[in-house]
């Protein structure tokens, strides 16, 4: 739907950098473009404002205006400030005390329920915490049951009170059980409420006061609109967050809320939510969500979330497979059956541009995988390095050794040629990476004639969630 | 009771009076407009989650009319911008509950992304129909979220509904089937199926919906009569591409705005009556049962830019 700001100013510059001069004018009229990409992203409008006057000057210099390539040199100034203003170093959670106490807080519907959940899963996984989730919401309905279906799918402790309706009782009550029970941490999951609302947020104080948390995280919607500022700025003076946690970054918001809410409390957004599963909860990279605010392509992501699941050797293997257009069904086979322990095949898929065709063909499902998988295991380690070697006769063997029809197997191997071909266009913009795994200044990588999905956020986790 | 247009004007006067005082403060009747006023006014109404394109519809009309001589005051261009936003959002079924199926029971689906307030709106709307001495009946196709089905159970029985409930985890649609087959046979007038918060870039998920609205067709030929989106009022452009995804697998017949009494202010409504032609049936302005009010574009128009309508307080 939107139009992608590279490509717009590819319009702008395109006869300047043949002329090889830029003039003010053309940077003013840049920095419209940029203004119009965040207002589109949601950035509230006064926010949106004071970043255009802040890149305009820098854009205005020098640098940018000598540059051989002044249009990409502005887009990576953009970039860059947009990315500081979103970042600084990723603080950590704050795990200094026994229990840590954080509370989430936020809007009604949010996501606060689901991310203590999530939050209670990755401090267990990955920081191997002992944690106690509290049901503090005596207000919605079922919000207690929640949390309990929560903890028990979670396999994680939970307190509730049902004979209470004093949240400070039940939090104070929570504390004493994370003592009893030796937790290291004590997440409690509040009720949401207007940040307007001054009674309930008023309630919030007195929880602060009566356990005096560790964190305070306040959860927020991504897709939220011009009044993020609002929401940020009301919950941060009455109670000082100390970080944000942004939520359901698997829709398509361009999620300009980030930088509303960043830029008005200056907390650091510490999490991201990607999905509705206990697991869909990742660290907040401030260059995606540049680039995702920006509207441009994020191939920086793509290679990021594969080193993750690769073996790292591996991936620099794949990588130069890539470049070098080696990348066989040996490569392909192996990878599949690492993807599909990590349970995300098709979000994989998703993260290597132009595969689209090539998934879509497929009709892929995790069942249809297995077929794939049979398919290539059918196959002599020769065929599969090289796939060419696949004649009338050697097709009809493999058919026949994993039970498909003739055209499974041909579909297959069309398919794969159409994909390795258009991975080695990205492995061509791979090779161009500096060593700190930025892409320099250029232009939007095109790949089987169009340009890379810039949403490279929304991973879909296909299946039941 | 306080009257509809106070109700409408106490959820949006967060909104009105930046808007007014912009406005006021933009425009001075000596001096001749300019397009830095105009540029000025564009931007509050992207402060009002209009969104950049219809901001600048809006503008660029009120323009030709000062151009024209058609306008001439602030008073003027409040009373033109809430002209301009009413015809938008004045859809054919805007504000209207539903239309009774020629066989009942009448199905409404409710469908919109996470959070947006469907199982709430669900409660609420059962207990006005029962008020209008209608039989409902709530269908709990919410599957997936960790107690979403105790949630309106709960909810059923603080407003007095029978609640047909499936098992965590088992198929929404087989529980939509059971809901409507008891529905027709319990000569229900209504049943409200509330379903799971799904975003519409998850195409398993759309899929499913699909589905749900086929087997409901299955045990009630002609349903589901409505299908509507819930809209957070605090949500905002991604809310335009929400309705635009949804249509696409479930025709809408109708939105509901929540979460008014907060200070985002519905303005996405605005772009997706535009595109969409969308009615809005309903405004949610709070948590309890009885926080639901048939939507008035004429006052949500209105009370957002605070013109004086004839009649009102
Ligand atoms: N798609 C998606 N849904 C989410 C995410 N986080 C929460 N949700 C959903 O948002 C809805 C509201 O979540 P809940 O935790 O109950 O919100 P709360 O009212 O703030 O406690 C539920 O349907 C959740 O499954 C996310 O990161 N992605
Ligand atoms: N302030 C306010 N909160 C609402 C409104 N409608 C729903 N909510 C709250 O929003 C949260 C999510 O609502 P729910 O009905 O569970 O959303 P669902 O996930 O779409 O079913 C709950 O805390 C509700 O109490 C409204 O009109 N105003
Ligand atoms: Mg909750
Ligand atoms: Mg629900």
């Amino acid at each position: 739907m939107f139009e992608k700001l590279t490509d717009r100013f590819h319009d702008i510059f395109r006869n300047l950098t043949g002329r090889g001069a830029l003039s003010e004018a053309n940077i003013e009229e840049a920095m419209r473009e940029v203004r119009r990409a965040l207002l589109e992203a949601d950035v509230n409008y006064k926010v949106a404002k004071e970043f255009v006057e802040s890149v305009r000057q820098e854009c205005l210099g020098e640098k940018v205006l000598r540059s051989i390539t002044p249009g990409q040199q502005a887009v990576k100034v953009v970039n860059d400030h947009l990315t500081a203003l979103l970042g600084g170093a990723n603080e950590p959670l704050n795990l200094a005390a026994k229990p840590a106490i954080f509370i989430l807080i936020g809007l009604q519907g949010s996501g606060k329920t689901t991310t203590a959940g999530k939050l209670a899963r990755l401090l267990r996984g990955r920081d191997k915490k002992d944690v106690l989730l509290a049901a503090c919401d005596l207000k919605r309905p079922a919000a207690i049951d929640q949390i309990e279906v929560l903890g028990r799918e979670l396999d994680i402790p939970t307190y509730a009170r049902r004979d209470t309706q004093d949240v400070v009782e039940v939090v104070r009550g929570a504390r004493a059980e994370a003592s009893r029970l030796n937790s290291d941490v004590l997440i409690l999951d509040t009720a949401g409420r207007l940040q307007i609302d001054t009674d309930l947020v008023q309630e919030l104080v007195r929880v602060k006061d009566a356990v005096q948390p560790q964190e305070i995280l306040l959860v927020a919607d991504a897709a939220l609109g011009q009044e993020a500022v609002s929401v940020a700025e009301h919950f941060n003076q009455a109670l000082g967050i100390t970080g944000i946690i942004l939520t359901k970054l698997d829709g398509d918001a361009r999620g300009g809320a980030a930088l509303s809410i960043r830029h008005v409390t200056g907390r650091p957004i510490k999490f991201i939510g990607t999905g509705e599963r206990m697991a869909d909860l990742e660290a907040f990279h401030p260059e995606r969500m540049a680039s995702r605010i920006l509207g441009m392509g994020d191939i920086v992501s793509l290679v990021e979330k594969a080193a993750e699941q690769f073996e790292e050797a591996e991936s620099r293997e794949l990588e130069e497979k890539m470049r070098k257009n080696s990348f066989d069904l040996n490569d392909f086979l192996s990878q599949l059956r690492k993807i599909k322990n990590m349970g995300g095949i098709l979000a994989m898929l998703d993260l290597f541009p132009g595969t689209k065709k090539f998934k879509d063909g497929l009709n892929v499902d995790e069942n249809q995988l297995k077929h794939v998988e049979g398919i290539i295991c059918g196959m002599t380690a020769a065929e599969r390095r090289d796939p060419e070697l696949l004649n009338a006769n050697r097709t009809r063997r493999v058919a026949q050794g994993s039970g498909v029809p003739v055209q499974e197997v041909n579909d297959l191997v069309s398919r794969f040629r159409m994909m390795r071909e258009m991975m080695s266009g990205l492995g061509g913009q791979l090779g161009k990476m500096s060593p700190d795994g930025r892409l320099p200044a250029a232009p939007p990588p095109q790949i089987g004639g169009r340009h890379i999905n810039p949403i490279m956020m929304r991973m879909r986790h296909r299946g039941r969630r | 009771m306080k009257s509809l247009f106070s109700i409408f004007k106490n959820g949006l006067q967060k909104t009105a009076t930046s808007l007014v005082r912009g406005v006021q403060s933009v425009f001075t009747e000596t001096k001749p407009w300019t397009a830095e006023d105009f540029e000025h006014l564009e931007g509050l109404l992207i402060q009002a989650d209009l969104g950049v394109v219809t901001a600048a519809e809006l503008v660029n009309d009120l323009k030709e009319r000062y151009d024209r001589g058609k306008i001439a005051t602030r008073e003027d261009i409040r009373r033109a911008m809430a002209e301009d936003v009413t015809k938008i959002l004045e859809v054919a079924g805007a504000g209207n509950p539903f239309t009774p199926a020629a066989k009942p029971p009448t199905v409404v689906l409710l469908v919109g992304v996470n959070g947006t307030g469907k199982t709430t709106t669900a409660a609420k709307l059962a207990h006005l129909w029962q008020q209008d001495g209608l039989k409902v009946m709530l269908a709990a196709c919410d599957t997936f979220r960790a107690a979403a089905v105790e949630q309106l159970v709960h909810w059923g029985a603080r407003v007095n509904c029978p609640v047909v409930a499936g098992k965590p985890n088992s198929d929404p649609a087989a529980v939509a089937f059971d809901a409507a087959t008891r529905a027709r046979n319990e000569g229900m007038d209504i049943l409200l199926v509330d379903t799971a918060g799904r975003q519409h870039t998850r195409k398993a998920l759309m899929d499913e919906l699909g589905k749900i609205a086929r087997t409901i067709a299955k045990a009630c030929p002609g349903a589901p009569h409505e299908v509507w989106l819930t809209v957070d009022a605090g949500i905002g452009t991604n809310a335009v591409t929400q309705a635009r995804e949804f249509s696409k697998i479930v025709p809408l017949t109708g939105l509901i705005i929540t979460k008014l009494d907060g200070t985002g202010r519905g303005g996405s409504l605005v772009p997706i009556c535009r595109e969409l032609r969308i009615p809005v049936r309903f405004a949610g302005l709070g948590e309890r049962e009885t926080d639901l009010q048939p939507f008035r574009p004429d006052f949500f128009a209105q009370a957002l830019f605070e013109v004086k309508v004839t009649g009102s307080p």
